[in-house]
């Protein structure tokens, strides 16, 4: 609780890097319409792929920020030396991280999806999945930048390391709003991203705290 | 009985096992290939459907099952690492990405220049030929955070760690890849779903036979060059090394430990 508390204040004392992160979300998105072309049928076609590529690629840049800053001045090794296991805290961590990057990226979602010409249904869609399958970006990222820390070329190796395991997650999230689109139930994609989340949420703590001792040793 | 199991995890025993072992594993893969491919491309008749370019089967289902099979491998030299804590396993996994990722490339590069005259393109997302270039992509994760970290027992339980979590995925991307492409719409074109000619089969199973004991030679090879390289500041070694110098051209002996190092990544 007291890291949940910790991490919160910290990065909203820091508002101009959870910003960026928004930001980068809405330009990413925007530049597809401007690559593409601006037909409203093939934006539409489009929309819950590319939001939700945009919504991982903005998670992947969020991660450093779970560890790398402790990592430098040593809270890191304190909260492993702690009396709490490890994974308690990385998962307070994670949750820290997710009000922090995938909350406001969940929330921005909608007001994009508008540009993209989604129907109100499809985009109540999107933000279920989304809210569902952002947590499984920050663990299963975690797990990523704690392998990663102090390494040469980080940001880039977390990248190649987490991005295959995305997959199931982004064809799920995608996949419901595709589903949605096309006048089909998207509860059986929904269900099973929210396996994957649960299934996530359980074990990657557990490996990312793992990967901070190897990391801290 | 214990002892026996242990005799073998540490790198100065296992480096002399390896030895007397990989020529004979090198030999069974000569032979199996000469053997398969003798029964592949002069015993088995051309395809009444695909014509000879079938034939690619050969090399491609082996390559592709050998891919997958040494992730496994891995997994479980990673997992023994991480559970007794041996120097060993962390190089043997070290050992064999690179011949899991070179297979499954294979698989990949054989499957294209099939798919071409077959399917009439190169690539298809298809779900198998997605989850393969995933499982591609999980043997570059791991070779790409090795070669990255200096410290190889760091890099050890690091590469550990990264190739659990990639094989509790493994199902896991397997049918979300499946589900997708099945949900999207089915499968323009299956492979060959007739029954195979035992003629073929047999060549299939021989050649994958010859990768298996290819990669079993090959790793043993490699993981012999990391621990010489690893355990370069050990006593027994160093009088390896001092053994085999004067057999060399004066001044090699450090020769020998670099350029098997550098076959070693």
């Amino acid at each position: 609780m007291a890291v949940l508390r910790r991490d919160l204040l910290l990065t909203l004392r820091r508002p101009a890097e959870l910003m960026t992160t928004l930001f980068f979300f809405v330009i990413v998105v925007s530049l597809f319409p401007l690559g593409i072309g601006p037909q409203p049928e093939l934006l539409r076609e489009i929309a819950p792929g590319v939001l939700w590529v945009a919504a991982l690629l903005a998670s992947l840049l969020a991660l450093p920020r779970l560890f790398a800053a402790d990592h430098a001045d040593g809270t890191l090794e304190q909260l492993a030396l702690a009396p709490q296991p490890l994974s308690l805290s990385v998962f307070a961590k994670l949750v820290a991280h997710w009000l922090t990057t995938g909350l406001p990226l969940t929330l921005l979602a909608p007001l994009i999806a508008l540009q993209f010409d989604l129907p109100a249904s499809a985009t109540g869609v999107l933000v279920v999945s989304l809210a569902l399958g952002t947590p499984i970006f920050g663990a299963i990222g975690a797990v990523g930048a704690a392998l990663t820390l102090g390494l040469r070329g980080g940001g880039v190796l977390t990248a190649v390391l987490v991005l295959p395991l995305y997959i199931p997650a982004l064809i799920f999230g995608a996949g419901a709003v595709e589903a949605t689109l096309g006048g089909l139930e998207a509860s059986g994609h929904l269900s099973l991203l929210a396996a994957l989340t649960v299934f996530t949420l359980a074990f990657a703590p557990w490996a990312a705290a793992a990967a901070v001792r190897i990391s801290l040793d | 009985m214990a002892i026996h199991w242990f005799k073998y995890a540490s790198p100065a025993s296992f480096y002399g096992l390896a030895g007397r072992l990989a020529p004979w594993f090198a030999a069974a893969a000569a032979v199996a290939t000469l053997v398969g491919l003798y029964i592949g491309l002069v015993l088995a008749p051309t395809d009444f459907q695909q014509g000879d370019s079938y034939r690619i089967i050969y090399i491609h289902v082996p390559a592709a099952w050998i891919g997958m099979f040494t992730y496994l491998v891995m997994a479980g030299w990673a997992a023994a690492g991480v559970v007794f804590n041996t120097r060993l396993s962390g190089m043997m996994v070290q050992a064999l990405a690179p011949t899991g990722a070179m297979f499954t490339f294979v698989a990949l590069w054989t499957g294209a220049f099939w798919g071409r005259p077959t399917w009439g393109a190169y690539w298809v997302w298809d779900a198998r030929l997605t989850s393969t270039l995933i499982l591609f992509f999980l043997y570059i994760g791991y070779i790409a955070l090795r070669a990255s970290i200096d410290d190889p027992r760091r890099a050890d339980r690091a590469g550990a760690v990264l190739t659990l979590v990639g094989v509790v995925n493994i199902p896991i991307i397997y049918f979300s890849v499946k589900w997708w492409n099945t949900l999207h719409q089915g499968a323009s074109v299956k492979p060959g779903s007739s029954s195979m000619a035992t003629v073929m089969l047999a060549g299939m199973l021989v050649m994958a036979f010859a990768a298996w004991m290819y990669t079993i030679a090959v790793s043993l090879v490699r993981v012999r060059a990391i621990i010489v390289e690893r355990e370069q500041h050990s006593a027994w070694v160093g009088e390896l090394l001092d053994a085999r110098a004067p057999d060399d051209a004066p001044g090699t002996s450090g020769g020998v430990a670099g350029s098997k190092g550098e076959k070693a990544r």
